[in-house]
């Protein structure tokens, strides 16, 4: 046993435990609070995995963002957020069906992509990593990001477009712009009649 | 130093696997221990530091009877106070969030330290060439998990007053992070790197070097991320989420004793987790901005000149990370004398200076520094750090100076008290008789 297995042992075990707790507790925020605690042990795989950018952009974004945002809108929106949820039989069979499906998937696609062997060295880490993935989003062909980083085997080309992760980026970009104008225009003060004097 | 400590437990009787992972867990403890006492100390030392600012500010003393002439053992007095005083849980609490609160907040600031460099290679994670690949994102990625301990404070304390303070700490958190991120993307795009390391080596030599002198942009950004670190520290001017004059003490109303000293832990390792990255990116990381010692010697760090007796925990790194300790302190002095100067804000002008000006302000910033990077830099680049340079050293001396001149410095004179002589004054008139 490495630290490294030793440490993945650690962090799988309290993301799952974390990810279980999630469906077994009753009360909302706590179960929000779960959740956080799930995110947070990926992020540390991530971490583990040599893939850094992708666990602090997961912490960044899932920690420091979205579940600030949905522990607000519990807060904010729950008329007794201590009262327990309850579930029905129809609740749980769909949530198993499709959880169940879900692990199906999962497990087709794991042993039907080859193992990555191209593992990480101490060296290559110094290297910048995320300079790769940048220069890529930005649409330069001669930097492509490396097998560890993609998970892809290198000899193995991906189907790519001429300008590499642009196109995505851009699609992305637009899509948060779109959310952005709609949470304006919710959030927006409701324009009342004005009363005339 | 990795490999230094495997080949001591391989020669003390442990297999090669076994002392790979006991060196790994043996380094991870020692920074773990090493960067847990740094911050107590640093918050005890901030805490004395702020009453001593507050109280010169406001015309008094602070603290001076505790630990003989300064009061400088005032804190510690505080501390084992708060160690021993009751531990309340409010019966409508949720328990379980209320205990999280204050370790979810603690650990959120303490992983920050994790990829902070103190010196060339004094790193807790990191190789002696860098410190993390992504240490900026990561940074900030744990200082923005901070605020999710106060949310549950503020929720689990099953009070009005802390449910107010958490939320408007939320709202506030999530708005300003935006320009916070922002404004640290102009000297990552200056550098082309988000190594914090390799950004600090960036500006080794004479201080003209330092990015807040670099170029008009990264001088602009330095202020709207120091803004926006004071916000994220919520301090005051934006000390919303826990106004004394409004809201009792905010998010941390019900907690008391080592549970609400956790929270103050949380909030002065911030401080100095924000001026460290400031200090990083903005002035120099731990160069001291005047390598005279390059007339006599090769080296161009002081790391290199006084490399004895290891290149990693040389006698070259020791003054570094003292230079570094000193920038963090003054940067911190400056958060905590905005606080005892400026008025609190309200909500809305909390919200509108951040959206309406800094998020604007730090757009350009971004849209600037890549022009200039592209097509200005090799123009005017050194004619434009020589001039920010010389303005922003001459107004420093010149203020320095008119402080010194001016009357409020000199001691003063003081008036003998005469003694109370209950005699008619004799330019009254006597009554004629």
């Amino acid at each position: 046993m490495t630290l490294v297995a030793v440490l993945f042992w650690i962090l799988a075990g309290f993301t799952a435990l974390s990810a279980l707790a999630v469906t077994f507790t009753t009360r909302i925020v706590r179960s929000a609070v779960w959740l956080l605690f799930t995110l947070a042990g990926t992020a540390g795989l991530f971490f583990l995995l040599g893939a850094e950018f992708l666990g602090a952009a997961q912490l960044l974004i899932y920690v420091g963002g979205t579940m600030v945002l949905v522990i607000f809108g519990v807060m904010l929106t729950a008329s007794h957020p201590a009262s327990s949820l309850q579930t029905n039989i129809a609740e749980w069979s769909l949530a198993l069906s499709v959880g169940v499906l879900l692990y199906a998937v999962l497990c087709v696609v794991l042993f039907s992509v080859p193992a990555v062997t191209d593992a990480p060295e101490e060296t290559s880490r110094s290297l910048l990593a995320s300079k790769y993935l940048g220069s890529a989003l930005l649409g330069n062909s001669s930097a492509t990001p490396a097998a560890w980083l993609t998970g892809f085997p290198s000899e193995k080309p991906l189907p790519r477009t001429r300008v590499h992760y642009l196109l995505p980026f851009e699609i992305v970009s637009i899509h948060l712009l779109v959310v952005l104008v709609g949470a304006a225009y919710l959030a927006r003060a409701k324009r009342r009649p004005e009363t005339k004097p | 130093m990795n490999g230094e400590l495997q080949a001591f437990f391989e020669q003390n009787g442990y297999s090669p696997q076994a002392a790979a992972v006991a060196s790994g867990l043996a380094l991870a403890l020692l920074s773990a221990v090493m960067l847990l006492g740094l911050l107590f100390v640093n918050s005890i030392f901030f805490v004395w530091l702020e009453r001593k600012v507050a109280g010169r500010i406001q015309d008094r003393l602070g603290p001076t009877r505790v630990g003989g002439k300064f009061g400088w053992l005032q804190t510690i007095a505080d501390g084992i106070k708060l160690l021993f005083k009751e531990d309340l849980i409010p019966q409508k609490a949720d328990g379980l969030l209320f205990r999280l609160a204050p370790y979810l907040t603690f650990a959120g600031v303490y992983a920050a330290f994790i990829a902070l460099p103190f010196a060339q290679g004094w790193v807790a994670y990191g190789s002696a060439s860098g410190a993390l690949s992504i240490g900026v994102l990561f940074v900030l990625a744990m200082l923005s998990t901070e605020v999710f301990g106060i949310l549950l404070a503020g929720y689990g304390s099953g009070s009005k007053w802390a449910l107010f303070g958490g939320m408007r700490e939320a709202a506030q958190m999530v708005s300003y992070e935006v320009p916070l991120a922002l404004s640290v993307l102009v000297p990552v795009i200056a550098t082309g790197s988000m190594d914090l390391g390799h950004i600090a080596r960036e500006q080794q030599g004479w201080f003209w070097e330092w990015f807040l002198f670099r170029d008009p942009f990264t001088f602009l950004a330095f202020w709207v991320y120091f803004i926006c670190a004071i916000a994220s520290c919520k301090r005051a001017p934006f000390d919303l989420a826990e106004a004394e004059s409004e809201l009792v003490a905010g998010f941390h109303t019900e907690y008391s004793g080592i549970r609400w000293l956790f929270f103050f832990l949380a909030e002065y390792s911030a401080m100095f987790a924000v001026s460290g990255l400031a200090v990083i990116l903005f002035f120099g990381g731990w160069h001291l901005g005047l390598p005279f010692w390059t007339f006599f010697a090769t080296g161009p760090e002081l790391s290199q000149v006084l490399a004895w007796p290891h290149p990693v925990l040389s006698l070259g790194n020791v003054v570094n990370a003292l230079v570094f300790l000193l920038k963090c302190y003054l940067l911190v002095f400056v958060q905590m004398w905005i606080r005892w100067t400026l008025p609190r804000l309200r909500i809305d002008q909390v919200m509108m200076t951040c959206l309406k000006y800094l998020l604007p302000i730090a757009c350009f910033l971004l849209l600037g520094i890549s022009l200039w990077e592209v097509f200005l830099r090799s123009l005017v680049g050194p004619y434009c750090k020589a001039t920010l340079a010389t303005l922003v050293v001459g107004s420093l001396t010149i203020t320095l100076i008119q402080i010194w001149r001016s009357p409020a410095s000199q001691p003063p004179t003081l008036e003998v008290a005469v003694p109370w002589n209950p005699t008619r004054p004799p330019s009254i008139p006597q009554p004629k008789a």
